[in-house]
C-alpha cells in the first residue's frame, strides 16, 4: 500500500503548529419546523500533512462541517465557533478574503464531479482559471499549468485531452480534473468530501492514489469525508467520528478500529459486512436509527439506539474525553467500562468485534 | 400453455434449478440524430450470458456500472424483451410470453429495487402499496381477507402492522426498502431478483435488510438472483457469484472459490480494489489498480473485452500471447482452477 507511507502522526508534537484549527463549530438552519442542529460542536487540529478521515451516516453532519469552514453554506445557516487555517479566521471573514483563500490555501474535492465543473468551457480553460485567480501569470503559462496539472493527476495525452469539455471525460477522469483544480495553488488544506462515493471500485482505487500523489506533491493536510470506514482504513492517520453533529470519538486509525471507546463505532464497526469475512453468520445491524436534528432530547443522542444505556444516558450528554494518553477520546459515560469489559465478554458485540479482528 | 422448451447444457449445472438462462442477449439500438432516426448501432449491453440457478439459493451478480447485470435482471423478468436467449422457468421461456401468460410466471418472480424512494408511490398508503399485487392477481376473497395478508406480510418485514395507513416519505430509507420487499413477497414468489437492494442505504441500516432477506430466505425457500456492486454485501448473502464485465461473465463460481481462489485478473484487481475496513491489514495488502476506463459496449474490444485494461495482458504476456486475447474471446469454461473462468491465461491468485 502506498496510500498510508505517513507516520501516524499524535498531533501533538511539540512546537509543530496546526494547519487548521476548529474550535466549537456549531451550525443551524432555521427552517419551518424550528432550528435543525446540523454541527453542534466540533473541534478538531489538522496537522502539516495529516490525514484526517471523518466518518458517519448521512446527516451526521460531516459535510456540513466542511461547508461551514470553506464559507460555502446559504446566508440563512447560522454559524458559530471557530476554524483557523494558521492564524486566519475562517468563520464570518468578509468575502473577499475567503475568495483570495479558498483555492489557494484551502481547496476542495467534491462528491460529484459532473456538477463541480463547468459544462461550457474546456478542461483547461478552467484549470487555467484556477491558476490565474490567484496568480498573475499570462495565459500561455497558465495554459501550460494546466497541461502540467492534468499530466500530474494521470489524464494520458494531456496536451490534446485539455481543449476537450467535461462531458468527453468519463467519471473517473472527471474527478481527477477537479482534484487538478484543487491542487493547482498548492493548497495547506485540501478537503476531500466523499471523493469516491459516485465511482466504481476500481476507479475508486485509481482515484484514491491520485489525491495520495496530489497530496504528496503539494504537501498539503487532507481531511478525507467519507461513509465508507474501508477508505478511512487505509487511507487515514487519524479519524474522527461523527454522530447527530457532534464528534463522538477520535483517535488514530489503530486506536478507533481496534480499541473503540465508544459503542457507536463499534456497532458501526460489527454492522459492516466484510469482505475477508469466512465465517457468515449473521450481521449485526445498529438498531434503530438517527434521531432528528430538530429538537433534539436531552442526554446522549445514541442512547436509544445504544446496548450498553444507562440512567445518565438520557439525562447528560457525555462530553469528549481523553480515555487513552496521546489524543484518543470518546464521548460515553461508559467509555471505561467499555475497556474494562473487553477481556470479559459481557457485551456482545463488543466481544464478537474482538473475535472478528483477533 | 407454452409446451416445455429444451434446455441447453451449461458450464455450471445445477442439481435442482429453479431458473435457466441460457445464452441471452440484450442490444439497445443507438438511433442517430436526424427526423428518421436511424439505427446507426448497437450497445451490447449483455452478451451471451448463461446460468443456473437453484431451488433455495442465491446467485450474486457482481460488476461495475454497465457490465450489463442490472439488464440481466430485467431480462429474466422479460421487463425488457431480451434479444435472443431463453430464459426458462418451470418448464417455460419466459422471454417468448406475454399477456395473461406471462403474468401467471411473473407471480413466482418479483423484483426489489434500488433506490426505495422511487419504487414507491408516493400518493399510496403502505397497505394499498403492499396489497396492491393482491389486487392485481385476484388473490383473498374479500378486502378483509386481503387486509390480514397485508398485516401478516408487515410483520414478515418488520414493520408495524399498525402503521399501514401511513405514506412512503413517512418512512426512513430503511424502512421504505422493507415496503418493497414486503411488496415482492406478497404473492409467495420462488425466485427474487433484488437489483442492489441495499445500495442506497446508511451502513447501520444496511446489516437489517440483509439479515431480512437472509431470514426470508430460509422461511420462504426463496431462491435470489441477487445483483450489486458491493462485493462485502455479496461475500456474505451469495451462495454462488458470477462476476460480469462489459456485458459478459467472465468467471463464475461458488462464494468462497471466488473470493479465496479468484481465477480471472478482472476479479483479481475488482477483489484487491475493495477496502477493507482494518488498518493493519489494508497496509500490508498489494492493491492491483487497472489502467483507463470501461470501454463503450457500443464497441466492445475484440477477442477478449477485458484486455484493454488487463493488468496481466499488459505486464505478463508477449506478443504471441497477446495475440490469442486479441483475436479470440476466451470461452467460459474450466479451465483447470475448479470453476469456469473467461481467461486464456486464468491463475489463482489470492489478494483478499
Amino acid at each position: 500500500m502506498t496510500l498510508t507511507d505517513s507516520p501516524g502522526t499524535a498531533g501533538t508534537a511539540a512546537g509543530v503548529k496546526p494547519v487548521l484549527e476548529v474550535r466549537d463549530l456549531s451550525v443551524s438552519f432555521p427552517t419551518d419546523d424550528g432550528l435543525v442542529q446540523a454541527v453542534r460542536g466540533v473541534s478538531y487540529r489538522l496537522m502539516p500533512r495529516e490525514v484526517l478521515g471523518i466518518v458517519g451516516e448521512s446527516g451526521s453532519g460531516k459535510s456540513v462541517t466542511s461547508l461551514a469552514i470553506m464559507g460555502l453554506l446559504p446566508r440563512t445557516a447560522r454559524i458559530a465557533g471557530s476554524a483557523c487555517l494558521g492564524d486566519q479566521e475562517l468563520i464570518g471573514a468578509p468575502y473577499s478574503t475567503m475568495q483570495h483563500l479558498r483555492g489557494r490555501r484551502i481547496s476542495m474535492v467534491f462528491q460529484d464531479p459532473i456538477s463541480s465543473l463547468n459544462p461550457v468551457y474546456s478542461i483547461g480553460w478552467q484549470l487555467a482559471e484556477a491558476v490565474r485567480a490567484h496568480h498573475d501569470v499570462s495565459k500561455q503559462a497558465a495554459a501550460d499549468r494546466a497541461v502540467d496539472l492534468l499530466q500530474l493527476v494521470g489524464i494520458p495525452n494531456a496536451k490534446e485531452r485539455a481543449s476537450n469539455y467535461p462531458h468527453e471525460f468519463s467519471g473517473g477522469m472527471r474527478q481527477r480534473v477537479v482534484i487538478a483544480i484543487a491542487i493547482a495553488n498548492d493548497p495547506e488544506v485540501l478537503i476531500a468530501d466523499e471523493p469516491t462515493t459516485a465511482l466504481d471500485v476500481t476507479v475508486q482505487a485509481q482515484i484514491l492514489e491520485t489525491l495520495d500523489l496530489a497530496r504528496r506533491e503539494t504537501n498539503a493536510a487532507m481531511v478525507l469525508i467519507t461513509h465508507d470506514l474501508g477508505v478511512v482504513a487505509g487511507v487515514a492517520d487519524r479519524v474522527l467520528v461523527m454522530y447527530a453533529g457532534k464528534p463522538v470519538e477520535t483517535g488514530t486509525v489503530d486506536e478507533i478500529y481496534y480499541s473503540s471507546r465508544m459503542p457507536y463505532t463499534l456497532g458501526l464497526l460489527a454492522s459492516l459486512p466484510r469482505l475477508d469475512d469466512r465465517k457468515g453468520g449473521a450481521l449485526r445491524p445498529i438498531p434503530g436509527s438517527p434521531p432528528s436534528l430538530l429538537n433534539l432530547a436531552p442526554g446522549c443522542p445514541f442512547s436509544p439506539r445504544c446496548t450498553y444505556r444507562g440512567d445518565v444516558c438520557d439525562e447528560q450528554e457525555p462530553e469528549l474525553l481523553e480515555v487513552a494518553p496521546g489524543g484518543h477520546r470518546a464521548a460515553c459515560h461508559f467509555s471505561d467500562q467499555l475497556e474494562q469489559r473487553r477481556e470479559a465478554p459481557v457485551l456482545e458485540t463488543d466481544a464478537t468485534l474482538q473475535e472478528e479482528l483477533a | 400453455m407454452t409446451a416445455a422448451v429444451e434446455v441447453p447444457p451449461t458450464p455450471l449445472p445445477s442439481a435442482d434449478p429453479v431458473l435457466q438462462v441460457r445464452n441471452l442477449v440484450k442490444h439497445f439500438p443507438v438511433r442517430g440524430s436526424g427526423v428518421t432516426r436511424r439505427t446507426v448501432g448497437e450497445i451490447h449491453a449483455v452478451c451471451d450470458v448463461s446460468f443456473d440457478v437453484a431451488r433455495g439459493e442465491t446467485l450474486g451478480v457482481v460488476g461495475e456500472s454497465g457490465c450489463g447485470k442490472s439488464t440481466t435482471g430485467r431480462a429474466i423478468l422479460n421487463l425488457q424483451p431480451a434479444t435472443s436467449g431463453q430464459v426458462i422457468y418451470d418448464g417455460k421461456d419466459v422471454t417468448q410470453l406475454t399477456g395473461s401468460a406471462l403474468r401467471v410466471v411473473r407471480r413466482d418472480m418479483q423484483l426489489v429495487f434500488q433506490d426505495p424512494f422511487a419504487s414507491l408511490n408516493p400518493r399510496m398508503t403502505v397497505n394499498n402499496l403492499v396489497g396492491e399485487p393482491l389486487v392485481i392477481h385476484h388473490i383473498g376473497e374479500s378486502k378483509q381477507a386481503r387486509r390480514d395478508v397485508v398485516a401478516e406480510l408487515l410483520r414478515t418485514v418488520g414493520l408495524n402492522p399498525e402503521h399501514g395507513n401511513r405514506y412512503a416519505h413517512e418512512f426512513s430509507g430503511g424502512q421504505r426498502q422493507r415496503i418493497g420487499i414486503a411488496r415482492a413477497i406478497a404473492l409467495e414468489p420462488k425466485v427474487l431478483v433484488l437489483d442492489e437492494p441495499v445500495s442506497a442505504l446508511d451502513v447501520s441500516i444496511q446489516a437489517g435488510v440483509v439479515n431480512l432477506l437472509e431470514d426470508l430466505q430460509d422461511r420462504l425457500g426463496l431462491s435470489y438472483v441477487f445483483i450489486a456492486h458491493d462485493l462485502s454485501v455479496v461475500r456474505h448473502i451469495a451462495d454462488r457469484v458470477a462476476v460480469m464485465y462489459l456485458g459478459r461473465i467472465v468467471e463464475v463460481a461458488t462464494r468462497d472459490a471466488l473470493f479465496e481462489r479468484p481465477a480471472h485478473p478482472y476479479t483479481r484487481a475488482l477483489l484487491s480494489a475493495i477496502p477493507i475496513p482494518d488498518p493493519r491489514k489494508e497496509r500490508e495488502r498489494r492493491r492491483i489498480v487497472l489502467v483507463g476506463d470501461v470501454p463503450s459496449p457500443a464497441a466492445p474490444p475484440s477477442g477478449c473485452r477485458f484486455r484493454t485494461r488487463c493488468q496481466v495482458f499488459r505486464d505478463d504476456l508477449n506478443d504471441d500471447q497477446r495475440q490469442l486475447c486479441i483475436e479470440q474471446h476466451p470461452a467460459l469454461e474450466e479451465r483447470g482452477q475448479g470453476h469456469p473462468v473467461s481467461c486464456h491465461y486464468a491463475d489463482v491468485e489470492r489478494v483478499v
